[in-house]
């Protein structure tokens, strides 16, 4: 290719992008909000910078501005952004239009939101590098076929000649990598590429994308709020909070060694455990449910699940396993096609509607979006409140004094009574529907993805609550994830599901102990650890396996 | 950097949203209105006013018609002259805003009712009543909305409870859709499947949880019904199956008058006589347009 030399003029080590002092506004409330304020960030050739905060911190917007890029509604008021001796805070639009999808280039996190679903995916891998001229088309979708194969793409002759629909998400996120890459630039911005994947498809894409990065030598900023996904991926990590920098070093130093209180915090997470207690009082169970939506495919196949009371019961599978449906079947949302749901020894009316007062009160859901699970036009008062005037006929004072009570229980105070929804963060929110489903006084909550939306301390925030509750008030839980740190902190059994049946069902010890079912094992394995070398590891022992 | 370990869920940071009471987010929206919207509003207000103190604003009666026919313009109490069986113009005029607008306001009201509520019930139930009800819309939708009210005014009678029955029941079929179209989007959210899950009724569902959610298209929705209500009202008393006589309405005043028109050469004033209730009329057509632009505009959240 005739483009190497020009992309290589710079040595490995060279300074390619250099940040200072950047600061930058966003738009909002009829006022500037300072979102990043005055970070410091210098990326040389060849290496991979990751970037980590939780959602708000502003690393988005940061990682955006290494290309010279703001969001709508945001503006840079000061600092210099120098790319390779350009500097992106004064170039023209046009000036910066030729480095984008040249020089510079992106891969967003919704692959499926990001591609046209018109166009085939070749045209749409090679269209920035044959605009900018750098190869004819030809040449560029020969060069894409390479770049498929180097990703570990299947057929990767032919599969760029589908369409967006036609391939699966992890395959897509590798397409757009394709597509970054194919102009060969010297700067590749990696925006939460693989929050929206399974475990098991999150590892693939992750080996095929530092492969490339380290084939090409190409230099990355990696945004992710996922710490074990950093640590695989990146050579230094920049820990950013509100807008400001934390704390930045070495990788295996960072995690070795962190220096600020805050970044140890990041770290400490994952250390909630809880003794699994076996029981055979079963409160739940359900007898070998078949379910399908509207005529379609059969998308649950026999499931059996046995929940005891007052323990949690942990469902995980990837996405498209049937863990949500089985929710729907219990809530009686979708009425099974054979099979049964039992509570408390009686068997549940299949259709809700069939089920009495008491029935839906002593089975309630918690939401994987706490955001949509509220209605914005109601206030914490009214939300919490409704099920207690619904379910146990409370009104006035009593009402309201039993909502403080329910708040003091979620840990949070009287001055939220009056709030809307949008006057929360997520955390609080999610505390909220939590709150809502109490006020019934349930003896079963499904717990649908509830922390998958979370930061890290926040999700363990709320896990510690869910817990505790559980303790005081003898809850059972239905938890269903797709997150196995989660499982392992809080489960006492575990099901695992694949394609809409049932793998395994046991106490979390048994499960998470050799020997494993394939799936099972392939799913435990490929939960990314703290580990700079596990990504590594994990590639020559499943290399040896195949 | 604020220490982690007295971490509490409280003292999380939430948007920076600040509250502001109704009135207040009211006073800030009416001093960023545009000119047109002020323009809009003021002439409501104006035609309210005057349908709603008809009776003393008026210098004669609707009906009395004690005065020669066709006196000209400027005649002394007679700032338009009278009709053709001597009846004040202006007096009419005046009559004509509070029987039409309060027709219009009754019939756009009926027809929100009964449009909102089927289409509520539509997007929350589904299926087979979606269906049912989807498809007697399309069917009455097909049918031209002004021939199909002729029809009906003629069998059933041309009285104001029947004119703003049968114009509601035409008009609802518009309200159905656009209620049903943005409120599908509403069922299918988590709080609404939550309000089912917890055994809600059908009313409460749509009351409480889905109602407040699409206001703002609705209310817009309703201005402009209103002003189609009130050019559909005119349209048939201009064909005579409106109100009837005596009742002042402008929609049968330019129909009475239109042959003056061809006078226009002679007396250019008195010439003009029809134009003055049509021109009433689509003064509050647009006065409406302009507020309803605008209240779009600040709910879509376009970006000026």
């Amino acid at each position: 290719m005739s483009e190497d030399s020009k992309q290589n003029e710079g040595k490995a080590g060279d300074i390619l992008l250099e940040m200072r002092d950047i600061r930058i506004e966003g738009w909002s409330d009829e006022k500037w909000n300072p979102i990043i304020k005055g970070v410091d960030l210098t990326l040389r050739r060849g290496e991979v910078l990751g970037l980590i905060g939780e959602s708000g911190a502003g690393k988005s917007t940061l990682g955006l501005a290494g290309m010279g890029f703001t969001q709508p509604g945001c503006r840079i008021t000061s600092g210099s952004i120098m790319f390779d001796g350009i500097d992106l805070v004064k170039a023209t639009d046009s000036e910066k239009r030729a480095l984008w999808g040249s020089r510079v280039a992106y891969v967003a996190q919704s692959a499926a939101a990001s591609f046209n679903p018109a166009h085939r995916l070749i045209d749409q891998t090679v269209e920035a590098t044959v605009a900018h001229g750098l190869q004819g088309e030809a040449a560029a979708k020969d060069d894409a076929r390479e770049l498929y194969s180097a990703l570990t793409l299947p057929f990767p002759e032919t599969i760029g000649e589908r369409y967006p629909h036609q391939v699966s998400g992890g395959q897509l996120q590798r397409v757009m990598t394709a597509m970054a890459m194919s102009p060969r630039p010297d700067l590749i911005v990696f925006d939460e590429p693989t929050t929206a994947l399974d475990v098991t498809t999150q590892v693939e894409v992750l080996l095929s994308m530092r492969k490339i990065v380290e084939e090409f030598n190409t230099a990355a900023i990696y945004i992710t709020h996922d710490l074990a996904v950093v640590a695989q991926m990146a050579d230094t990590i920049k820990v950013l909070r509100y807008g400001k920098e934390v704390e930045e070093s070495e990788t295996r130093q960072m995690l070795t060694a962190p220096k600020e209180d805050y970044t140890k915090s990041l770290w400490s997470v994952r250390a909630l455990h809880k003794e699994a207690q076996p029981s055979d009082d079963i409160v739940l169970s359900i007898d070998g449910v078949d379910a399908a939506y509207g005529r379609g495919l059969k998308v649950l196949h026999d499931v059996n699940i046995k929940v005891p009371r007052g323990r949690t019961v942990s469902i995980v599978g990837e996405s498209g396993s049937g863990k949500s449906t089985t929710a729907r079947v219990i809530t009686g949302l979708l009425p099974p096609m054979t099979g049964q749901v039992m509570f408390n020894g009686e068997a549940l009316p299949a259709e809700l509607s069939g089920r009495s007062k008491e029935q839906l009160q002593k089975i309630q859901m918690i939401y994987q979006m706490a955001d949509t699970a509220m209605n914005p036009r109601q206030t914490v008062g009214e939300i919490i409140g409704r099920p207690l005037e619904f379910y146990h006929g409370l009104k006035g004072a009593a009402k309201e004094q039993r909502v403080l009570e329910l708040l003091d229980m979620i840990e949070l105070d009287e001055t939220f009574y009056d709030r809307l929804p949008s006057e929360m963060s997520g955390g609080q929110k999610q505390r909220i529907c939590i709150a809502r489903a109490l006020a019934a006084e349930p003896e079963v909550i499904i717990c649908d993805e509830v922390t998958s939306a979370l930061d890290q301390i926040v999700q363990e925030g709320i896990l510690k609550l869910l817990m505790k509750l559980q303790e005081k008030h003898g809850i059972t839980y239905l938890f269903i994830t797709h997150d196995i740190a989660t499982v392992e902190a809080i489960s006492d059994e575990i099901v695992v599901m694949y394609m809409g049946e049932v793998v395994e069902q046991g106490p979390k010890d048994e499960i998470m102990s050799a020997p494993y079912p394939d799936y099972t094992k392939l799913l435990l394995s490929s939960v990314p650890e703290m580990d700079p070398d596990w990504l590594t590891k994990l590639a020559e022992s499943r290399d040896d396996t195949a | 950097m604020t220490d982690t370990n007295t971490y509490s869920a409280a003292s999380e940071v939430a948007s920076t949203i600040t509250r502001r009471t109704r009135w207040e987010r009211m006073k800030i929206a009416l001093k960023k209105a545009p000119l047109t919207a002020w323009f809009g509003m003021i002439v409501i207000a104006f035609y309210l006013f005057v349908a709603v103190f008809a009776q003393w604003l008026a210098p004669h009666g609707e009906a009395d018609n004690s005065f020669a026919a066709y006196l000209p313009w400027g005649e002394p109490g007679h700032v338009f002259g009278t009709d053709q069986i001597g009846r004040d113009v202006f007096s009419r005029l005046i009559y004509g805003a509070q029987n039409t607008i309060g027709i219009a306001l009754a019939t756009t009201l009926l027809s929100f009712m009964i449009g909102g509520t089927l289409g509520l019930a539509a997007s929350i139930r589904g299926g087979w009543t979606d269906q049912i009800l989807s498809r007697i819309v399309d069917i009455l939708m097909a049918i031209p909305s002004l021939i199909f009210a002729l029809m009906l005014l003629s069998v059933f009678g041309s009285t104001a409870g029947s004119l703003i029955i049968i114009i509601a029941l035409l008009d609802s079929t518009r309200v159905f859709r656009i209620t049903r179209s943005v409120a599908v989007n509403v069922v299918v959210m988590d709080y609404v499947e939550a309000a089912r899950l917890r055994g809600e009724g059908l009313g409460w569902v749509m009351r409480r949880e889905i109602l407040p959610n699409i206001m703002p298209p609705l209310v817009a929705e309703f201005g402009l019904r209103f002003s189609f209500v009130f050019l559909t009202i005119a349209s048939l008393s201009f064909l005579g199956v409106g109100l009837q006589p005596p009742t002042a309405d402008w929609g049968s005043m330019v129909r009475e008058s239109a042959s003056l028109m061809q006078f226009v050469q002679y007396d250019l004033k008195s010439g003009l006589t029809p134009l003055l209730p049509a021109g009433a009329i689509a003064l509050i057509t647009v006065a409406v347009n302009y507020v309803v632009d605008w209240f779009l505009h600040m709910t879509s959240g376009l970006k000026d």
